[in-house]
């Protein structure tokens, strides 16, 4: 197999790693660059654990053959706060407890940023049109979308 | 087994790296089913040619009234797009309803057409609307129906290995022209359709100068209800000639029993309504009453 040299942008860095081309970029995320926040459900694209935000919108990593990514800028949990400056999403999720087992909850998260990033003023169906694509097994999503909304009200206030 | 994976930028770079491939190399877009497909052994590739980064391949155009899609345009950018709301409503509704949001960034109308499933949403619409497809292999550039490109259940008359498509075209609906699509599905994300009808019909005088009614899955690839179009073509746009359109095209439909997505005889039953809805949704929406 010929490797290849990936160059893309993750979480503001600009990293290179050698892949093959038959690793998905939720594996390379996972197992070479040691992100386990990208979750990996059902490698699919059909339960949305595994999203990140590339080049500002949300897709499923597991579908996604790493070197599409390549000049890419990409985005994990991991690169959007953490203990000691958490993003308000982040935050409000843990507050409202939209959290469960958590495995949902990075992808979950990530296509609520992607949403958030372009509109800080979202509807109730806009939110749900942007989780749409991230299966719960537990909380019901109730929850999950309260916390968007007032993650973005935080979000506003902070300006 | 997967050598390569080539960014090409220009479609003469894309075709020359087909070529070179002699087979074996195919062309991708979003990848959403060919990298399904090729993990679980229905497709097999050594090499794949990305065309989503070639200039002009993203942009949907409008030009003497007709509307092009670049076959890098995914379903999200159709669905949000003003242009396609405004004078071809079905796609922008049919894109919509495609898998989820993360699917619908990734993923492309021109490869929901090639990819040849019966019921793919975007195609159903683009038949709906009349579109062609402009393709580009070493012999030369042609234009083909979106309808003739069905050659069996997930078989497409084109081969991705040495020929491209490069855009999808149609003409812009008129004032006196209206689309609808209607969908039967299990809930509102991430679940493919039972059933999907599309229709699109032209006015004038409060009569239909025609109409087009496509339907799926039911049959290899979306089904046009010839009958119930020839019912509709000069006749007065009523309830009472949409019913016996809607009839006709259940006559014409023949689906079969799946577990996924529903038996032959439920279906039979609710085709009929789906086809009289998107009749009655187009027929507002090109002025007429009924
Ligand atoms: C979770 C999930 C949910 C989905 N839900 C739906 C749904 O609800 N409705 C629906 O219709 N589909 C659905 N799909 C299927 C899929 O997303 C669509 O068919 C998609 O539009 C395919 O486009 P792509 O760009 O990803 O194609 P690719 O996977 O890149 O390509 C598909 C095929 O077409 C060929 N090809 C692609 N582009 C070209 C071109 N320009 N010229 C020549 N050959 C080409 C490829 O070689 C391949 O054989 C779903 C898929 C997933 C993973
Ligand atoms: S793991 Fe990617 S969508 Fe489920
Ligand atoms: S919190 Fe458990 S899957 Fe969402």
């Amino acid at each position: 197999m010929s490797s290849k040299i990936l160059t893309f942008t993750l979480n503001g860095e600009t990293i290179r790693v050698v892949v093959e081309p038959t690793d998905m970029l939720a594996d390379v995320l996972r197992d070479k660059l040691n992100l386990i926040g990208v979750k990996k459900g059902c490698g699919q694209g059909e339960c949305g654990a595994c999203t990140v935000i590339m080049n500002g919108d949300a897709v499923t990593s597991c579908i996604i053959p790493a070197l599409k990514a390549e000049g890419a800028v990409v985005e994990t949990i991991e690169g959007i706060g953490g203990p000691g400056k958490y993003h308000p999403l982040q935050e409000s999720f843990m507050d409202l407890g939209a959290i469960q087992c958590g495995f949902c909850t990075p992808g979950m998260i990530m296509s609520a940023k992607a949403l958030l990033d372009k509109n800080e003023q979202p509807t109730r169906e806009e939110i749900r049109e942007a989780i749409s694509g991230n299966i719960c097994r537990c909380t019901g999503y109730v929850k999950i979308e309260k916390a968007v909304s007032t993650a973005a009200e935080k979000i506003r206030e902070g300006k | 087994m997967l050598q390569d994976y080539l960014i090409p930028e220009t479609v003469e770079q894309a075709l020359s790296h087909l070529q070179g491939g002699k087979g074996r190399a195919r062309v991708v877009a979003g990848g959403t089913d060919l990298l399904l497909d090729l993990a679980n052994g229905k497709k097999e590739a050594g090499v794949l040619v990305d065309l989503t980064r070639i200039p002009g391949l993203q942009e949907i155009t409008l030009e003497d009234d007709l509307i092009r899609l670049g076959a890098a345009v995914t379903h999200n950018q159709v669905a949000k797009s003003k242009l396609i709301q405004e004078k071809a409503s079905v796609l922008a509704r049919a894109a919509r309803s495609v898998g989820s949001l993360q699917i619908r960034n990734t993923a492309t109308v021109v490869g929901n057409v090639v990819n040849a499933q019966p019921a793919a949403d975007a195609a159903v619409a683009l038949v709906a609307l009349g579109a062609v497809a402009e393709v580009v292999s070493p012999s030369g550039k042609e234009y083909i129906p979106v309808e003739k490109l069905y050659a069996g259940v997930g078989k497409s008359v084109l081969d991705s290995t040495s020929q491209i498509v490069t855009r999808i075209q149609f003409p812009a609906l008129l004032k006196n022209q209206g689309s609808a699509y209607e969908r039967l599905e299990q809930r509102k994300a991430l679940a493919l359709p039972m059933l999907n009808v599309a229709v699109v019909v032209s006015l004038a005088d409060n009569r239909f100068q025609w109409a087009r009614i496509v339907m799926a899955p039911v049959g290899p690839g979306p089904v046009r209800a010839t009958e119930a179009e020839a019912i509709l073509t000069g006749a007065d746009v009523s309830l009472g000639n949409i019913e016996n359109a809607a009839a006709a095209a259940r006559a014409q439909a023949n689906p079969r029993s799946s577990a996924l997505r529903g038996s032959r005889e439920y279906r039979l039953e609710v085709l009929p309504v789906l086809v009289r809805r998107a009749l009655e949704a187009a027929v507002v929406r090109a002025g007429g009453n009924c």
